[in-house]
């Protein structure tokens, strides 16, 4: 299998406190990966470090074999490939539902490009088809603000699925969500894997159960186990952690 | 060299003034995201309150206790300040909460308002306030350097209320309670704080110090209805030097824009110390673009 | 774009109508009052500027006087050179200086009224470029824009010799050869106004009208997101900044022939604050609102200030306070609520009447 994403010895540390203290792990094409923990496991900071938004002071990020993250602004991550929705919906409140879309879909992002040249129809086709796959299709001309929060998580995925992405990472994609809003999104977020990689943080174990492939649980900035849902449950450690704070139900 | 420690001596004091109002603007800064633009004009009703103490005085006790009306126009400057702060919170600012930008033009509309107040009050033209006559003459250091009294004792008054300040926000329980809706409003509220109070009384007490600020800036000239304008520009900067909303920042922010200032236009003339003063606050943000202290936080932004 | 479907959106049509009053404004006041209209026009042109960065892309700048000043004295020393007649300007003369200084030289070419917009351009590049690239934003961007305005009057105030200190440049003479005090320059300074102000409002409907302008609103609502989009926002901030000064040039280099004056006051910290709440009480957001702001408040502004001059200060302060907390969207926000509520009531009347269902 072809690896998507090399993480290699890697240490975060904020004022001396290391929130993600010596990680390895790699990341396979097609795999829905969840980062899993207790409040404090370093799972946000990885994810952060990734889409190049914190630097690592020590170790190495690689992308598709040959790219360094570390290498890259943020603003040019979109372009390799990588995207990111962060845990607290972020759309563009004061945009419609396909400006927030329009915004997304374009490859050219320079200012004469965005003077100049319009959409063109294949890009307006793609932006229906995914409208329609994260059911928004009927609102596209709704202001982003009047949207349920539900529907903003959604939104936030559409951008993110019309960039034609090979890794997409989810802070929490499910947190606020109703049982069937949550369904939903797990419903979603298995047509997404069809096409690209996926790195989600969630603490809902149930989603985590139903829907991932490989998990890696982490806790105080290191991996603790990781393997399948079946066998990190079976993991006296991981029992501990979990258990230690009061069971997975509060997790 | 005698002439440039005199100046330096100088600078300190009227930035020791800076940082007792910046400490006002730091603290709602951080409390509540207001950046008020009015804050100047706190300084100004803090000198208006020791002027009008000082004609009380004049006009009404005996002439030999005059000299101490200043005693007297501290605490006035800080309440008078205070009152008008408070009741600017719960009137207009409390409306403005998570909107950093609004709040300064809001504000500024307050502090139009407030200096036509004392035009129509007090007249266009300054005023002077009279300083008690033992703050008169010089402490003798060495032959030819001779540090005014006025400015000791103004760096004496910011000490003791920096004193008091620290005791106010690291010793007590009001400033436990300050210091908590500080890093998390929610939990705060949710444990039973009563977080609009904290807001309004924590406002109210950063205007005082603006007031007593004000009050203190009496003694080195005479007063007028813009007396805040002049100063604000300076405040602001000291805060952003320092780290919006850190105690310990704005104290250090204040000690560099003064003695910076000083130094510069020493070296310099007035005017280029001034440009270059700012051009080093820039250079200095492009190093660190949150100031000296910063408080780190997770949140994305917005 | 042709006509028509310029006046397809309701606010050029009323931009478009405010353009025709302007220019039929000379048919019934006076010489005095076009004066004043120019004045305010000149205005109306910065606060466009004012409303791309903050209406659209939500930057505070507190520090456009500046900019405004910039042109202004870029044209001022155009035309105190003009009136000087090859000889020293007199406020030089009068600081002992015996040589016309290497930054005046250039401006007795007529060519270098160009410098009204690179001067701006420049300023805001630099500015631009050390704050947006740092990621310094919000209140912080503010402060440090109103302490720019701040520098400049303090470095135009005290370097007399080359400014004219205090008193700015005054009395000038002739523009291109036409004397400023007769009556037809007068409205052909005006008119040059009005398309100056035209001319502007197309460049800056231009810019918002694609999709450089959802990615300026984009910005405002969520800066990280268009990052993580793809975007540089530095970028675009510093394109929109350098913009919006170059836009404050302009208007400061129509204000000067129309009043015979710029002095540092006008490019102050409370100037600066003005403009911004011109744009405030027209609508932020939207350039009509930015005009419609200017010109209103201008025009009660010296109706009300030529007579009680005490009384102006409180309202525009109050007005002020109201407008930011309970109608941040301005007079503009006011009239689309309630043409709003009458467009729902009409369709729903048509609703009922025709049973067609609308197409957005």
């Amino acid at each position: 299998m072809e690896t998507v994403l090399e993480i290699k010895d890697l240490i975060i540390s904020f004022d001396g406190f290391r929130a993600v203290n010596g990680v390895t792990t790699s990341v396979q094409k097609g795999e829905v990966r969840f980062f899993i923990g207790p409040n404090g496991a370093g799972k946000t900071t990885l994810l952060d470090a990734i889409c190049g938004r914190v630097h690592p002071q020590h170790g190495s990020i690689i992308f598709n074999g040959d790219k360094n993250i570390m290498h890259y602004p943020e603003h040019k991550l979109v372009n390799i490939g990588i995207g990111r929705k962060f845990q607290v919906p972020s759309v563009f409140t004061s945009l419609s539902v396909y400006e927030n879309m329009e915004v997304s879909v374009v490859k050219k992002r320079g200012i004469a490009a965005s003077l100049f040249s319009e959409i063109t129809e294949a890009q307006q086709e793609k932006i229906n088809k995914v409208l329609t796959l994260v059911d928004l299709n009927n609102c596209a001309g709704k202001k982003a603000a009047d949207l349920s929060h539900g529907q903003k998580q959604w939104l936030e995925i559409a951008m993110l699925l019309v960039q034609d992405l090979q890794l997409i990472l989810l802070d929490e994609p499910v947190a606020g969500m109703g049982r069937r809003e949550t369904t939903k999104t797990g419903e979603l977020l298995r047509k997404i894997a069809q096409h690209c990689t996926v790195i989600v943080v969630e603490h809902d174990m149930e989603f985590v159960r139903e829907f991932a492939s490989k998990v890696t649980v982490m806790h105080e900035g290191h991996i603790l186990d990781e393997g399948s849902v079946e066998q990190v449950q079976k993991n006296p450690k991981v029992i501990d952690v979990y258990l230690g704070r009061g069971g997975e139900n509060c997790a | 060299m005698n002439t440039y420690f005199l100046q330096v001596f100088n600078g300190i004091s009227v930035s020791s003034i800076f940082m007792l109002a910046a400490l006002g603007l730091a603290v709602t800064f951080g409390l509540m995201k207001i950046i008020n633009m009015a804050h100047g004009e706190f300084i100004m009703i803090g000198a208006y309150a020791a002027y009008i103490i000082q004609n009380i005085f004049s006009r009404y006790l005996p002439a030999s206790i005059f000299d101490l009306y200043f005693f007297v126009a501290i605490p006035a400057s800080f309440f008078l300040a205070g009152i008008f702060g408070w009741v600017l919170e719960k009137l207009i600012i409390r409306h403005l909460y998570g909107r950093a930008l609004d709040s300064i033009l809001a504000t500024w509309g307050v502090s139009l308002v407030l200096q036509q107040l004392a035009r129509s009050i007090f007249g266009a033209p300054n005023v002077d306030v009279k300083s008690p006559s033992w703050l008169n003459g010089a402490l003798l250091v060495l032959p030819g350097l001779q540090l005014p009294y006025k400015r000791l004792f103004i760096m004496l008054l910011v000490i003791a209320c920096m004193t008091a300040i620290y005791f106010l926000m690291y010793r007590s329980n009001y400033g436990r309670k300050i210091r908590a809706v500080m890093q998390n409003r929610a939990m705060a509220a949710s444990l039973g704080i009563n977080t609009r109070k904290i807001d309004a009384c924590t406002f109210a007490f950063g205007s005082g110090l603006a007031g007593i600020a004000g009050c203190a800036l009496t003694l080195l000239g005479s007063i007028g209805p813009t007396l805040g304008t002049n100063y604000i520009v300076d405040t602001f900067m000291v805060v952003v030097l320092g780290g919006v909303g850190s105690l310990w920042g704005t104290i250090a922010g204040g000690f560099l824009i003064g003695t910076g200032n000083t130094t510069l236009e020493f070296l310099t003339n007035a005017t280029l110390g001034k440009v270059l003063v700012f051009t080093l606050v820039i250079l200095f943000l492009q190093w660190r673009p949150k100031g000296l202290f910063t408080i780190n936080s997770r949140s994305l932004d917005e | 774009m042709s006509v028509k479907t310029f006046l397809k959106t309701p606010s050029n049509k009323v931009f478009f109508v405010i353009v025709l009053l302007l220019l039929a404004a000379p048919l019934f006041l006076s010489v005095f009052r076009i004066n004043l209209l120019g004045k305010f026009i000149s205005y109306a042109i910065l606060a466009m500027g004012i409303d791309l960065i903050w209406g659209y892309t939500g930057i505070l700048s507190l520090g456009h006087g500046v900019f405004f000043g910039l042109g202004a004295y870029a044209m001022g020393m155009y035309l105190k050179l003009e009136a000087a007649h090859g000889k020293l300007p007199d406020f030089m003369a009068w600081s002992g200086l015996e040589k016309l200084p290497a930054i005046w030289a250039p401006f007795s070419n007529p060519l270098s009224l160009i410098f009204i917009v690179l001067i701006p351009a420049f300023l805001a590049a630099v500015i631009g470029y050390l704050t947006f690239k740092n990621r310094i934003r919000g209140v912080y961007f503010s402060i440090l824009s109103q302490a720019l305005s701040l520098i400049f009057v303090v470095l135009f105030i005290g370097q007399q010799a080359y400014t004219g200190g205090t008193n700015g440049l005054t009395s000038f003479r002739t523009m291109f050869g036409l004397p400023l005090a007769a009556d037809n320059t007068k409205y052909l300074v005006y008119y040059a106004a009005v398309f100056l102000l035209f001319i502007v409002y197309l460049y800056c409907r231009f810019l918002i009208g694609h999709r450089f302008g959802k990615i300026l609103i984009a910005i405002r609502d969520g800066e990280n997101r268009v990052r993580f989009s793809g975007y540089d926002p530095a970028v675009y901030k510093i394109f929109v900044y350098i913009s919006s000064a170059v836009i404050a040039g302009i208007a400061g280099a129509v204000f000067v022939p129309q009043v015979g004056i710029i002095s540092p006051a006008e490019m102050g910290i409370v100037p600066s604050i003005e403009m911004v709440i011109w744009v405030a009480i027209g609508g932020r957001g939207t350039l009509i609102g930015a005009v419609i702001g200017a010109i209103l408040v201008n025009g009660l502004k010296s109706g009300i200030s030529e007579s009680f001059p005490e009384v102006w200060s409180y309202f525009l302060g109050l007005t002020f306070i109201a407008v930011v907390i309970f109608m941040p969207e301005g007079l503009v926000g006011i009239v689309k609520k309630y043409a709003g509520r009458i467009a729902i009531r009409r369709e729903k009347k048509d609703k009922t009447a025709e049973k067609a269902p609308s197409v957005n």
